[in-house]
């Protein structure tokens, strides 16, 4: 495929599932640099003119397309601030695949922070998947913060799943989103900390149009020494509905805060939030063990299948 | 055939040692379907989960075939051939009925095989097959999927902890045929069920009395049942523990 070694073609599959060059649009930045960029009938992937990023454009009533823009990084050292603008047409209906793997063996920091806006047209949906994956044996810490602002029009749909399982030290997530009239955002993350790593994920969703809806869920572990926060703040400034939970895990000498917040501005926001952290319950793992699981491979299960 | 010898089991409740289980020695035969009943309080359970290995006897020892067991983790119990149904089934985050059937196997299943363990717990497969195990489901289909992995573990002995706790009518009717067809299917194994509904007594080889910690009574179904008809070791089974009718779907 791509002038890519094995160690970037490893963090592809990691982040992207990606095991060839994808199929559509598509642009792979590794090392701070395209490796490769093709764009479609239906979808252009430009630089933008400064060099840090990519504007992306989706023509209206574009169907069962996707987009894939991975970042891989293999070099110790590296610190990238990169700008990812998405337009997508009305009624176009599209998935989008991002997420960033950094191998780090040396000993300096390496630092991936991508900005991804998308400006979302009347009756668009769009699907967006991002993954982060850390490895490498070096002392420079893996570090990603990425930044999303998602701008709904009405009538328009969003699923979003954000996922970081493993390797990454540091992190620093904030979502924005506005939704106008029956926009509807989903938002599904996924945590795992271990180590003595650090994430940290802010959300505001404004709920501007009646009948608009968001629905975050984040369900995380935190292992080890590893430090987690949540930070959910839900406005409904129309007859809305709002859901936000946060579901977790803690083990070991994690620590997790979780700070869900709600305000509605309408007498007609329906706004709900819920927390729950705790350790694996004990009859789940005495069950798994009537089955033949040792302790050790109980937990395994239960924590793969709470973050599946 | 699963041995128990003295079995005494004591817990330290606010500063006094209380014998919940008191020298009970007992055999469970392979080829039978053996019901343990009693008064509430009268160590059923206790003794269901110090065969499980969930407990440890204070004194005394378990022999499973003849090996001593005594000392072993529940996950070796469980290797070494005992299965064991929860009396309220433990929900499961992110876990599906596939996952967990799979699990109970130990082998990498399809999921048609997995599916008739859930046709034979009388649940519609297709409608459960990927389900998670966690608070959407009823208590009496939880029961049913619990039942489900016991019976796809394939064990030596399976033990049921009060099959019929908290879950309705339709469901128990429909539980007491997969025990008849579990008991017609229990070649070289064997069942132990814990409970007191008159229904399932009637589908014993033998039944086994507890009280107080004590075994009281013990013999075949039919020297046994007779006198303890009216009392609250053998319920009919619209007196007690039923809850509203629930929907689970069947085929």
């Amino acid at each position: 495929m791509l002038e890519m070694d094995e160690i970037q073609k490893r963090l592809l599959r990691e982040v992207a599932d990606l095991h060839k060059v994808p199929e559509g649009a598509y642009n792979i930045r590794a090392n701070g640099e395209s490796a490769g960029r093709v764009s479609t009938e239906n979808i252009e992937i430009e630089p933008r003119e400064s060099g840090d990023g990519l504007t992306i454009r989706i023509k209206p009533n574009t169907k069962n397309e996707s987009v894939h823009i991975p970042v891989v990084m293999t070099k110790s050292g590296i610190k990238e601030l990169v700008y990812n603008d998405f337009y997508v047409g009305e009624n176009a209906d599209v998935t989008i695949v991002a997420g960033c793997g950094i191998d780090n063996c040396g000993s300096q920091d390496s630092e991936h922070d991508g900005i991804h806006r998308f400006f979302i047209g009347k009756g668009a949906n769009i699907r967006y998947v991002e993954k982060h994956y850390g490895s490498g044996s070096g002392s420079g810490k893996r570090i990603l913060n990425p930044g999303t602002e998602v701008y709904m029009e009405a009538d328009s749909s969003m699923e979003m799943e954000m996922v970081q399982i493993k390797g990454v030290d540091d992190t620093n997530r904030t979502t924005k989103a506005e939704l106008a009239e029956n926009a509807k955002l989903v938002i599904r993350e996924r945590l795992m900390t271990h180590g003595d790593q650090n994430a940290l994920s802010f959300y505001d969703v404004q709920l501007n149009g009646e009948g608009s809806s968001a629905d975050l869920v984040s369900r995380s572990v935190a292992r080890d020494n590893s430090y987690q926060k949540f930070d959910a703040t839900l406005t409904g400034n129309a007859a809305c509905s709002g859901h936000t939970e946060c579901d977790a895990i803690i083990m070991d000498k994690g620590t997790i805060l979780a700070v869900p917040a709600l305000e509605a501005n309408d007498v007609d926001a329906a706004l709900v939030h819920e927390a729950a952290i705790g350790k694996i319950a004990g009859d789940q793992i005495i069950k798994l063990m009537t089955l033949g699981l040792t302790e050790a491979e109980a937990e395994e299960q239960i924590i793969n299948g709470f973050l599946k | 055939m699963l041995e128990l010898k003295n079995i005494t089991f004591q817990v330290n409740d606010e500063g006094s040692d209380k014998e919940i289980i008191r020298d009970i020695s007992l055999t469970i035969p392979d080829d039978k379907l053996v019901v343990i009943t009693g008064p509430n309080g009268g160590g059923k359970s206790t003794l269901a989960r110090l065969i499980a290995g969930i407990e440890k006897p204070t004194s005394g020892q378990i022999l499973l075939d003849g090996e001593d067991i005594t000392n072993l983790s529940i996950t070796d119990r469980a290797k070494k051939g005992i299965g064991f149904a929860f009396q309220q089934p433990v929900r499961f985050k992110g876990i599906q009925v596939f996952d967990l059937i799979k699990l109970a196997t130990g082998t990498n299943l399809s999921v048609g095989e997995a599916c008739q363990f859930l046709s034979a717990v009388g649940l519609c497969a297709r409608d459960y097959i990927d389900r998670e195990v966690n608070s959407s489901l009823s208590g009496g289909e939880l029961k049913r999927i619990e039942i489900a992995t016991v019976l796809a573990k394939a064990s030596r002995l399976s033990v049921f902890d009060e099959p019929e706790a908290g879950i309705d009518l339709w469901s128990f009717q429909n539980l007491i045929e997969v025990f008849q067809n579990m008991r017609e299917q229990i070649h070289d194994s064997s069942i132990l069920i814990i409970s007191h509904q008159e229904r399932i007594l009637n589908i014993a080889d033998e039944i086994v009395v507890l009280k107080d910690g004590k075994l009281e009574k013990q013999g075949s179904r039919e020297e046994i049942l007779p006198s303890l008809m009216g009392t609250a070791s053998a319920v009919p089974e619209c007196r007690k523990n039923f809850v509203a009718k629930e929907d689970a779907q069947e085929c």
